[in-house]
C-alpha cells in the first residue's frame, strides 16, 4: 500500500468527486439491499410482542433514524470544524451536504415516535425527554441549514457554519439533560422505548439491519449531495469543465 | 484591557439614554406579550398561576431575541465596528462588554418589569422573588447567547428572525431552570438545584459565548 | 516600519499584487469602480484574509504581528461616528479606544486642527457630510508617533480647506517618519506630499 496514500488526498474535489461516483453505486445498492431485509425481518419475521403487539414494530424505523440523526449532527460538526481550522473547501462541503439528510432522519425519528406514541397511549404526540430532544435537534439542524443558505459568500458562509455547529455540538449535552430534567420534575409520560420488547435475536437483527441501510442510504446521499456542491463550487476549475465536455461528446 | 471594556460599556450606555423610548421597547414588548395571555387562556387566577412563570420566561426569552440583533448591525453599518475590532484588544473584552451593555439596557429592565406582570398573572410572593432571582441569573444568558447569534447573522438579509431561530433552542436549558425553579417554588420543594444548575450555565455560558462572538464577527467582516 | 504585501484577491478581484509601504513614503492607489481598493486597504489592514499571498509588517504576518495594531491607523469610507453622539465624545471613543490621548486638550486640539473646534458638542447627526469626514479625520491630529496610516478616500466630501488641512496633517506624518497607503479618486492636489502611485487597473481579472 502506497503510504503516502492518505484520506487526505481525497481532499481535493476532483478527487472526492472520483471516489464518491466510485462507491455510490454500491451504496445505494447496498442500501436497497439491507433495507428491504431489515424490514422484512422486523415486520414479518419478528415475533409480535406480549404486551404491546404489532405496533412496536415501527421502532425498527424509529431507533435507527434516531441514532444516525445525532451522529449526523457530530459529523456535521467535525467536518465543519476541520474545513475551516485546515483551509479545506472539501470537508466544509461535506457538512453542508449532511444536514439535510440529518435533518430529514430526524423528522423520521419524531414521525415515527409519533405513530408509535398513538396506538399505545392515545396521542399523536408524548412530550417525554428523548422526543422533545430529538425536536430541538430538529431545530437545531432547521437553524444550521438556514444560516447556511442566508448566507451568499461561501468561505463566509463555511465558517458561520462550523461556529454555529461547534456551539450545537457543545450545547446538545446541556440541552438533553435539562430536558430529562424537565420531564422528570413533570412526571410526564415516558415512551420507555428501551425497556419496551426485551430483544429477541430476529428484534437485533432487524435493528442492525436497519441501521446499516440507513448508513448505505446517509453515505450514498450525502455523497450525492456533496459531488453536486462541488460541481457547483468548482465549475470554473479545468477538471469540471473537462467533465461537462465529457458528458457533452 | 478593562479600559477597553469599559470605554465600550459606556459608550452602550450613553448610546441607550439619548435613545431612552427606543431602549425600552422590548420591555414594553414584553409586556404586552405578556398579557396576551390571559385574553387567549381566559382570565382564571388557577390558569394563570400555573402558566405564569413559563410564560414570563417565554417572553423575557423573546424581548431579549429581538432587540439583540441591533447588537453589532448598527455599529457594522457606520464603521464603528471595524474600529473596534482594529483596535488592538481581544475580541473577546468587546463581545463581553457589549453584553453587558445590552443586559444593562433590556435585561434588568425585564428583571425589574416581570413581577410587576407576575403580580397580573396571580404569582404567590415567593414564587415572585423565585422569578426575580431566576430572571437575574437568566437574562445574562440571553444576552450572552443573543450576541452569537447577532454576530453569526450580521449583515444579512432576514438577520432578525435567523437570528431568533439559531439562539433559542440554545436558550432551552435556561428556560427550563428558570421556569422550573418557580414551579418548584410553588410546591415547596427546595430551589436549590435550579439555582446552582443556572448558575452553572451562567458561567459556562460567559465562558464560551464571548470568544464565540468574537470569532463570529472576524467572520463577518472577512 | 515595512509593510511588505503580496496579495492575490478574494473573488478573484485582483492578483499577484506585489506593494511596499516604507517609512516616510507615501503610496496613492489608484484604479477605477469596483477594482479591489477597498479590499486591499482591508487586507492591509488585517481585518481581511487575503486568497493567496501574504500582508507582512516588518517580516511578521500582519494578524500576528504584536503591537501592529498600535502602530497603524485606519480611516475607512465609513466614519464610525455615532450620530447620537457628540463630535468630542465620539471623537475620545476612538482615540480611548486606540490607546492615543483622550483627554479634553488633546480632543480640543485635533478638532481644532481639522477645524471642527466650533462643533464640538454638536451630535453628529447634525453634521454635513464634508464635517463628518473632518470629523473622522481629526483622529489623524491626535498621532504623534511615526505610524501605517491606511486612508479609505479620505479627501471624499471635503472642500479646499478642508483637503488643505488633510495634507498639512500627510506631510508633517511624513516628516516624521510615518507611512501612508490612500485611495482617491480626486488628485490629492499641488500642496499634497509626493506620492508614488499604484495602479490597480493593471492586475484586475477579466471578469468571467
Amino acid at each position: 500500500m502506497n503510504p503516502s496514500l492518505r484520506w487526505s488526498t481525497f481532499a481535493a474535489p476532483s478527487r472526492f468527486y472520483a471516489l464518491a461516483a466510485a462507491l455510490n453505486p454500491w451504496l445505494w445498492g447496498a442500501a436497497i439491499v439491507l433495507a428491504a431485509a431489515g424490514l422484512y425481518v422486523g415486520f414479518f419475521v419478528a415475533p409480535t410482542d406480549a404486551t404491546q403487539g404489532d405496533s412496536y414494530r415501527i421502532i425498527f424505523i424509529h431507533v435507527p433514524a434516531a441514532w444516525i440523526s445525532m451522529v449526523i449532527y457530530l459529523a456535521m460538526a467535525f467536518w465543519a470544524a476541520l474545513g475551516w481550522m485546515l483551509n479545506a473547501r472539501m470537508a466544509s462541503m461535506l457538512a453542508r451536504a449532511l444536514a439535510p439528510t440529518g435533518a430529514l432522519f430526524t423528522f423520521v425519528a419524531l414521525w415515527t415516535g409519533s405513530f408509535w406514541g398513538k396506538p399505545t397511549w392515545g396521542t399523536w404526540w408524548v412530550w417525554d425527554a428523548r422526543l422533545t430532544s430529538y425536536l430541538i435537534l430538529l431545530f437545531l439542524y432547521l437553524g444550521f441549514i438556514a444560516l447556511v443558505s442566508a448566507i451568499d459568500d461561501v468561505v463566509r458562509g463555511d465558517k458561520a457554519a462550523a461556529v454555529l455547529a461547534l456551539v450545537g455540538a457543545v450545547n446538545i449535552p446541556i440541552i438533553y439533560f435539562s430536558v430529562r430534567w424537565w420531564n422528570t420534575l413533570h412526571q410526564g409520560a415516558t415512551i420507555s422505548m428501551t425497556k419496551a420488547p426485551s430483544m429477541a435475536q430476529t428484534m437485533l437483527l432487524a435493528m442492525l439491519l436497519m441501521t446499516f441501510a440507513f448508513w448505505a442510504y446517509a453515505f450514498a446521499v450525502v455523497f450525492t449531495r456533496a459531488q453536486a456542491l462541488a460541481l457547483e463550487r468548482e465549475r470554473d476549475t479545468d477538471w469540471v469543465r473537462s467533465l461537462a465536455a465529457g458528458k457533452e461528446a | 484591557m478593562f479600559s477597553a471594556f469599559s470605554a465600550v460599556y459606556a459608550r452602550d450606555l450613553r448610546l441607550a439614554l439619548r435613545r431612552r423610548i427606543e431602549a425600552l421597547l422590548p420591555v414594553v414588548f414584553f409586556i404586552v406579550a405578556a398579557s396576551l395571555f390571559p385574553l387567549g387562556v381566559g382570565p382564571e387566577p388557577q390558569t394563570l398561576r400555573v402558566i405564569a412563570a413559563g410564560v414570563l420566561w417565554v417572553c423575557a426569552l423573546l424581548a431579549s431575541m429581538l432587540s439583540v440583533s441591533n447588537l453589532y448591525a448598527l455599529d457594522h453599518a457606520d464603521g464603528s465596528l471595524e474600529q473596534m475590532l482594529l483596535s488592538g484588544h481581544p475580541g473577546t473584552v468587546l463581545a463581553a462588554a457589549k453584553a453587558a451593555a445590552h443586559w444593562t439596557i433590556t435585561g434588568a429592565p425585564l428583571v425589574l418589569a416581570a413581577p410587576v406582570i407576575g403580580l397580573l398573572l396571580d404569582m404567590s410572593p415567593q414564587g415572585l422573588a423565585v422569578l426575580v432571582g431566576t430572571l437575574l441569573l437568566g437574562t445574562p444568558i440571553l444576552s450572552l447567547l443573543g450576541g452569537v447569534g447577532a454576530a453569526l447573522t450580521l449583515g444579512l438579509r432576514s438577520a432578525g428572525v435567523l437570528l431568533v431561530l439559531l439562539i433559542l433552542p440554545l436558550t432551552i436549558p435556561a428556560l427550563i431552570f428558570g421556569a422550573g425553579a418557580v414551579g418548584a417554588a410553588d410546591s415547596g420543594i427546595s430551589t436549590s438545584g435550579h439555582f446552582s444548575l443556572l448558575g452553572a450555565l451562567l458561567i459556562i455560558t460567559a465562558l464560551i459565548a464571548p470568544p464565540a462572538t468574537a470569532v463570529a464577527l472576524r467572520i463577518a467582516l472577512e | 516600519m515595512v509593510a511588505l504585501a503580496c496579495r492575490r484577491g478574494d473573488r478573484v478581484l485582483f492578483k499577484g499584487v506585489n506593494l511596499e509601504v516604507s517609512a516616510g513614503r507615501a503610496v496613492w492607489l489608484r484604479g477605477r469602480n469596483g477594482r479591489g481598493k477597498t479590499s486591499l486597504l482591508r487586507l492591509a489592514c488585517g481585518l481581511a484574509v487575503p486568497e493567496a499571498g501574504q500582508v507582512l509588517w516588518d517580516g511578521v504576518a500582519v494578524r500576528r504581528a504584536a503591537g501592529y495594531a498600535e502602530r497603524r491607523l485606519y480611516i475607512g469610507h465609513a466614519n464610525a461616528l455615532k450620530d447620537d453622539l457628540t463630535v468630542a465624545e465620539s471623537l475620545r471613543f476612538l482615540a480611548h479606544l486606540h490607546g492615543r490621548a483622550h483627554d479634553a486638550a488633546s480632543l480640543d486640539a485635533a478638532l481644532a486642527r481639522v477645524g471642527m473646534a466650533s462643533r464640538r458638542d454638536a451630535p453628529v447627526r447634525t453634521l454635513s457630510q464634508g464635517q463628518r469626514r473632518r470629523a473622522a479625520l481629526a483622529r489623524l491630529a491626535l498621532e504623534r508617533r511615526a505610524t501605517l496610516w491606511i486612508l479609505d478616500e479620505p479627501y471624499d466630501a471635503l472642500d479646499v480647506d478642508g483637503m488643505a488641512c488633510v495634507n498639512g496633517l500627510l506631510h508633517e506624518h511624513l516628516a516624521r517618519r510615518g507611512s501612508v497607503l490612500l485611495t482617491s479618486h480626486q488628485a490629492p492636489g499641488a500642496e499634497a506630499p509626493e506620492m508614488s502611485e499604484f495602479d490597480l487597473d493593471r492586475f484586475a481579472e477579466r471578469t468571467s
